[in-house]
């Protein structure tokens, strides 16, 4: 499991570590059931509080990705992931929409956009 | 058992300074720093937790016992370093080991001879032949020792390298995975404790200007950098202190009472500390 934290970006540690966790849930590198390494650990590894690791985590339990049973850890929830990648497309396909609607009517062409777009996807990706 | 340490009302009194009516709160399982001014009271508040200062008023609660009626034992699950290390000069680390032993009824040889191996502290020096990063590695090494529950660090860094000072770090956090375990540290080198710590206790000319969850602080301060035009038309309740210059002015501004837009950076620790007595002076 990968988790890197950039110190100087604009997003808060708890959330880069929300994010992180969670897109590697929903791409199925962390599978349903599978333990997550818990919040003193975590914090440890990174050398960050625990207050931090832990709110990153009830982040995660409060969007449904993970649950936490006192004594015995967190795991990942099982879920119809699914259904919340469905959410995240349908959300996205919206904005592409409007993004391809703007460039048009600046008669940006079809080829320069997917370059645009392929650009942010990959540093979006840190 | 759900805090390490509770303070009620803390006060003590100077002919010169007074500390006064300080509340807070340790749950357990966490590290709170302890910072402010050289003068603000940090060292003041430490030596009343210990009893090693009699208070004027208040109440102080340590791992669920009283401090005062149940002393002995406190001390027994307290683990504490001093920025000067209080061992005498002539003694080797087997001589601390002696002394403590009898003290301590949980003194365990085996852990404190893996910090003296993890610390590479050499045990045919005396304590007058240590660098001053060993000799607060020595204290660190013999608080850790006798399975406190509670360890309590008065400026453990001041004087310290960078090296040690980072490798205390992984100390705290280390003796925190027992989420029994908890720690109070005061420092004035803010960086340091902002990584780690879970609540940070700020206290400035005796009094204690906030005890709060570190993220939550985070959340509420931010900073601008503005024209001084664009200053004027903040609300002045949004702002708990500024920097002038003749370009423009820093502030830090309280994210909730902000109003209008305008981009918001993430305040320090430090920030927040700075700007704070800043504002008061003004």
């Amino acid at each position: 499991m990968d988790i890197v934290l950039s110190n100087s970006g604009k997003k808060p540690l708890y959330e880069q570590i929300t994010e992180q966790i969670k897109r590697m849930i929903l791409s199925g590198r962390l599978s349903c059931g599978e333990p997550l390494p818990s919040i003193r650990l975590l914090a440890k590894e990174l050398r960050i509080s625990v207050i931090t690791t832990k709110r990153a985590y009830e982040e995660l339990e409060r969007q449904g990705l993970i649950e936490t049973s006192p004594g015995r850890g967190s795991f990942v929830k099982k879920t119809d992931f699914l259904k919340v990648k469905e959410e995240h497309l349908l959300s996205a396909g919206e904005w592409l929409g409007r993004a391809v609607k703007e460039a048009k009517s600046g008669g940006i062409s079809l080829e320069k956009l997917e370059t645009m777009l392929q650009k942010l996807y990959q540093e979006e990706n840190r | 058992m759900n805090n390490a340490l509770e303070l009620i009302g803390l006060r003590k009194a100077y002919p010169e300074f007074v500390l006064d009516d300080i509340n807070l709160t340790l749950p357990a399982g966490s590290i709170m720093g302890l910072i402010g001014e050289n003068g603000a009271g940090k060292s003041t508040t430490i030596k009343l937790i210990l009893n090693l200062l009699r208070r004027d008023a208040g109440e102080i609660t340590v791992l669920g016992k009283d401090s005062k009626k149940e002393e002995m034992a406190v001390k027994e699950q307290l683990g504490v370093v001093f920025d000067q290390a209080c061992f005498p000069d002539s003694f080797r680390p087997r001589d601390v080991e002696t002394v403590l032993k009898r003290l301590y009824r949980g003194w365990d040889s085996q852990e404190y001879s893996q910090y003296l191996d993890r610390f590479e502290l050499p045990g045919n020096k005396t304590v007058k032949e240590y660098s001053r990063g060993m000799k607060t590695k020595l204290s660190i090494a013999a608080a850790l020792s006798h399975h406190a529950r509670l360890l309590i660090l008065d400026e453990p860094t001041g004087g310290l390298d960078p090296v040690v000072r980072d490798e205390l770090l992984d100390v705290l956090l280390e003796y925190i995975q027992d989420d029994r375990n908890s720690v109070l540290i005061s420092s004035h080198l803010i960086t340091d404790l902002e990584k780690i710590a879970d609540y940070i206790a700020f206290l400035h000319r005796g009094k204690l200007i906030f005890c709060e969850n570190k993220e939550e602080l985070l959340d509420r301060y931010g900073m601008i950098n503005c024209t001084q035009a664009q200053f004027e038309e903040l609300d002045k309740a949004a702002v708990l202190g500024r920097r002038k210059n003749q370009f423009g002015v820093e502030a830090l501004v309280d994210r909730r009472r902000m109003k209008q837009g305008g981009p918001i950076e993430r305040a320090s620790i430090e920030d927040i500390m700075l700007y704070i007595i800043k504002g008061e002076k003004q």
